[in-house]
């Protein structure tokens, strides 16, 4: 193994980034300088999370990269690995992170050096999330991230930002603070919080079930899953582009790799036993939120309920606990990652000209923006989950895993997916095609060097990935095939024990 | 012991330190009157420095005096510590502010000293008497210095009302003393321990009423009535001094006396402990959610984070009175650190304390308002922030001790809390701005950059603090 820790450098290089920003001058060139130094930070920080992929051994399902030093004293530890089903999201965090640097540029004026600030905090907090493996500092850096997203939202936000910023940060406060207390009492019980070890603890029966709800509280909060999603729309709403961008692409995720690396392993007994509430919610969300999205006069709402409805795959996936099942939840994360993210830029390149997101305000954008009504149309597409698409691949198996289970519960699910085909051409008839007749619309300008940059490789691993996704699920083969192994190895034995009394 | 046979009165050279300290600095200022009130100030600060030290060398282990009746362990010295810390922080706020206000008295900083000293008889005590005595010493100064704005109305009224409040608390602890006196036979905290293990209703009647003079001084729910006004009544450096170094002493007090001397009858303290704690991290939250003056705002707080220190004590173990002490440590620079922005809260009219004078402090002082929002979200308990580990390691210790009810109910409060802290957060960061206000004075930016860095940085290394903690928490059981 490596003697410098890879992993700390890459959680930790963005602090130093932002470090370095906070001593630049508070004047024009300051703001010029801070957006440079955000960019190469997080371009750097990429690359070296690429070494990572690039020395990632796929055929162990063990964690990778591991680090541990003496923290809080006792049994709490300072640690960091990676396995197959986090370090896709690790790279999904520092790939989405310079797109993001790069949508702001123009668009943030006000305080530009506080904004990559907080942006680049940001970054550290959610790597650090996905590599912690110790779960009092998986719950420092997952909490951790509000704080600069509060700050984001309420700071550089739209007219309700206040409302949003609020509401954002109490609901998911709130949640996450039962799932401390879970894991207090996790620790109390098993005598530590190391994640590698839990994953292999057996939890009485009881804890399991109260730890679960703990943790569903915090995670369906953060996923977001009918019916705790309404902070989700307000916060998109009012959020920069940039803001939204994080939001959907990475901070959502947090939900769906809590389940997996938490719920599903460490209490499978619970998740058994209430999987079918979990199924009963993701239909709700999958039916309704679209239902909903198709009533929208906004276009960030719109996408921010199908980000819901998308979600209720990943759930229904994650808990079927098959192979596809699982391995479809986290490809439909990482492909909503991409996919949502571009439509919130899409929006926001509109939003940058007209400012708002009103869907009535546009209409025959075709006309004037052919470059732009192409890209708009690859992800709404994607997000249809058309086949040739990143879309299709993670839907497809997310229903094929939860049809073996439960055929009610894909069949409705399948159902669903129709009417995000609905609501998704629906939106790109009313904003690219028909006649331009406004006249605000006639000097729309197409898309810019910049916007190209930003959405091009966006459009590039959408279609690649969704032609020939084995590279992306075959990282978290191993991984995915040992936590379903454990998973019904710790049913099998509660089940023989249960006969041999 | 150690081999050596000590002194008795080596374990009390910091007490006696300050003390002969506080008359000569008295003196000094009786007779060369107020012109050497900045010398009486300095000199005030470097007596608590040198108690501190002296405190520090003394030898280590459980040290006794006065036939037992005073007590240097680690829990002593941890908590004395914090004390010192605060009332050095209250006098070094102070200097600017009373030069500005035209209030400068050399009493001023030998009435802290004073307190102080009574202060450290307080977290030794162990026995009844030695505790009233001890309490009795912190608090008359205290009378006197709130009510120091002689011109000011609300002042006059803060000293008076905590005057009167104070006294009758100290009626009730002294009521409930002589009936756990009248009904073990004996004042010493290790007596009470051997006569109370079997409990008896005289005696329970007695622990309710030391709980309730208790509870007084550390402001928790029900008897938490005058804190608001006395907070928003004295002058800006007496309430830091309130918010931080008393409350250290008045919990210190509060968890020595319930696991030293009942530690027999743990589960009847325990069923007071928990509904006290609840009442006050309720009733803090919720009331703070409507206060615009920042002093009131933070008298509510004080109220909340009692409450949240007193989980530690609820769950009875040592690693719950490990959590109190790491949430008092962690407690008083998120307090000092807040008072030394309201202090600092000072334009051309003079002093302002509304939470909305802050508008837009993002802009004019973008460093303060940075440092306030970590305070506050520091207090909010977001981590990985200080305040967060302090509410970890008490509930760390609730849930061990099964408090479970207790534990949600806490989190759940905290999650209300969040909500004021953010409101501030809100108006420096989101609202447009407002006038600017003055440069902070030498004491102010001090205190609040110490205080800033430890909130933001203790997460980095955590351990000694911690470490620390645990073993003062072991020398009580």
């Amino acid at each position: 193994m490596t003697s410098w820790p890879i992993l700390s450098v890459v959680v930790f290089l963005p602090i130093v980034g932002a470090l370095f920003i906070a001593f630049l001058r508070n004047d024009e060139a300051g703001a010029r300088n801070a957006r440079w130094v955000a960019l190469w930070t997080t371009l750097i920080t990429f690359a070296i999370s690429l070494i990572l992929v690039w020395r990632f051994d796929t055929s162990t399902a063990d964690f990778q990269f591991v680090e541990k030093e003496p923290w809080l004293g006792g049994a709490i530890n300072y640690s960091l690995g990676v396995d197959g089903i986090s370090l896709p999201f690790v790279i999904l965090t520092t790939a989405i992170m310079p797109i993001a640097i790069l949508a702001s540029w123009t668009v943030i004026q006000r305080g530009v050096r506080g904004f990559m600030i907080a942006f680049l905090v940001l970054e550290t907090l959610m790597v650090g999330s996905f590599c912690a493996l110790d779960l009092v500092l998986f719950y420092l850096f997952f909490e951790g991230s509000l704080i600069p997203m509060f700050l984001i939202i309420g700071v550089w936000g739209g007219p309700r930002r206040v409302y949003s910023s609020f509401k954002f940060f109490l609901y998911t406060f709130a949640g996450s603070v039962l799932m401390l207390l879970a894991i207090m009492a996790m620790y109390w019980q098993a005598g530590t919080t190391d994640i590698p070890t839990l994953l292999h603890h057996s939890f009485p029966r009881t804890l399991q079930t109260w730890a679960w709800f703990a943790f569903l509280a915090s995670f369906a909060v953060k996923m977001p899953m009918w019916p705790v999603h309404t902070w989700l729309p307000d916060a998109h709403v009012e959020a920069p582009t940039s803001g939204s961008v994080i939001l959907a692409a990475i901070l959502l995720k947090f939900g769906g790799y809590g389940f997996l690396r938490f719920s599903l392993p460490m209490f499978p007994e619970a998740s058994q036993q209430l999987a079918p509430l979990i199924y009963a919610l993701s239909v709700v969300a999958i039916i309704y939120t679209s239902l909903v999205a198709l009533m929208q006069e906004d276009m960030k709402k719109l996408i921010a309920y199908s980000s819901v409805a998308h979600m209720g795959f990943v759930t229904m996936g994650i808990f079927a606990v098959t192979a596809q099942g699982v391995s479809g939840g986290i490809f439909q994360m990482l492909s909503h990652g991409i996919v949502s993210a571009a439509l919130f830029l899409c929006v926001g390149v509109v939003y940058d000209r007209m400012h708002t997101h009103e869907i009535s305000i546009f209409g025959g954008l075709v006309n004037r923006m052919p470059l732009y009504a192409f890209v708009f149309m690859v992800f709404s597409l994607a997000n249809i989950g058309l086949p040739g698409t990143s879309g299709f691949v993670g839907e497809f198996l997310t229903l094929i895993g939860t049809f073996r289970v439960n055929n009610w519960v894909a069949t409705l699910a399948a159902l669903g997916s129709i009417l995000s085909a609905a609501y998704m051409l629906w939106l790109y008839r009313k904003v690219i095609f028909g006649k331009l007749e406004k006249p605000s619309l006639r000097w729309i300008r197409d898309l810019g060097w910049r916007e190209i940059t930003v959405l091009a490789p966006l459009v590039i691993v959408t279609i690649l990935i969704g032609v020939y996704p084995k590279p992306v699920l075959d990282f978290s083969a191993a991984s995915v095939t040992q936590l379903i192994d454990n998973y019904h190895h710790a049913l099998g034995s509660v089940q023989a024990a249960a006969l041999t009394r | 012991m150690t081999a050596v046979q000590l002194p008795a009165f080596v374990p009390l050279l910091p007490e006696i330190v300050l003390g002969l300290g506080a008359m000569a600095l008295l003196m000094v200022g009786a007779f060369r009157g107020n012109l050497t009130v900045q010398v009486v100030d300095f000199s005030a600060i470097a007596l608590l420095v040198i108690a501190g030290a002296i405190l520090l060398a003394l030898p280590a282990g459980r040290l006794t005096s006065f036939g037992g009746s005073f007590v240097v362990d680690d829990f002593a010295r941890f908590l004395k510590i914090l004390a010192l810390i605060g009332s050095a922080a209250a006098i070094a706020m102070s200097l600017d502010y009373t030069k500005r206000e035209r209030q400068q008295h050399f009493e001023y900083s030998v009435l802290i000293v004073l307190s102080t000293l009574g202060m450290l008889m307080l977290i030794s005590a162990a026995d009844l008497i030695a505790l009233y005595l001890g309490l009795e010493l912190m608090s008359l100064p205290l009378y006197v210095v709130a009510a120091s704005h002689r011109t000011e109305l609300r002042s006059t009224e803060a000293g008076l009302k905590y005057f009167v409040l104070g006294a009758l608390s100290s009626g009730m602890l002294l009521y409930g003393a002589s009936l756990i006196y009248g009904f073990t036979g004996t004042v010493s905290f290790t007596g009470i321990a051997q006569a109370a293990s079997h409990g008896g209703v005289g005696l329970i009647f007695g622990l309710v009423f030391l709980f309730a003079g208790f509870c007084f001084k550390v402001s928790a729910v029900p008897f938490h009535m005058w804190t608001p006004d006395v907070y928003q009544g004295a002058p800006t450096p007496v309430t830091a001094f309130f918010a931080a170094a008393v409350k250290v002493s008045g919990i210190a007090m509060f968890v020595r006396g319930a696991v030293m001397a009942f530690p027999g009858i743990t589960s009847e303290w325990q069923q007071i402990v928990v509904f006290v704690s609840v009442a006050s991290m309720l009733l803090g939250s919720f009331a703070a959610i409507g206060q615009r003056n920042f002093k009131r705002l933070m008298a509510y707080s004080s109220i909340a984070h009692m409450g949240f220190a007193l989980v530690g004590l609820a769950a009875g173990t040592s690693q719950g009175v490990q959590g109190v002490l790491v949430y008092m440590a962690i407690y008083i620079t998120m307090t000092l650190g807040v008072f030394a922005v309201i202090l600092s809260m000072r334009r051309s009219g003079g002093m302002v304390e509304s939470i909305d004078q802050l508008a837009g402090l993002a802009r004019t002082h973008p460093m303060r308002a940075f440092v306030l929002a970590m305070l506050l979200f520091s207090m909010a308990g977001v981590p990985p922030l200080a305040g967060f580990f302090g509410k970890f390691y008490v509930f760390l210790a609730a849930i061990q001790a099964g408090f479970y009810i207790l534990a949600v109910i806490g989190v759940l409060a905290s999650a209300v809390g969040a909500y004021y802290y953010l409101a501030i957060v809100k108006i420096m960061y989101f609202d447009e701005a407002a006038e600017g206000f003055y440069a902070m004075p030498i004491g102010v930016r001090v205190v609040l950059g110490i205080c800033g860095l430890f909130n933001l940085l203790f997460f980095v290394y955590p351990g000694p603090l911690v470490e620390a903690a645990s073993a003062a928490a072991r020398s009580l059981f």
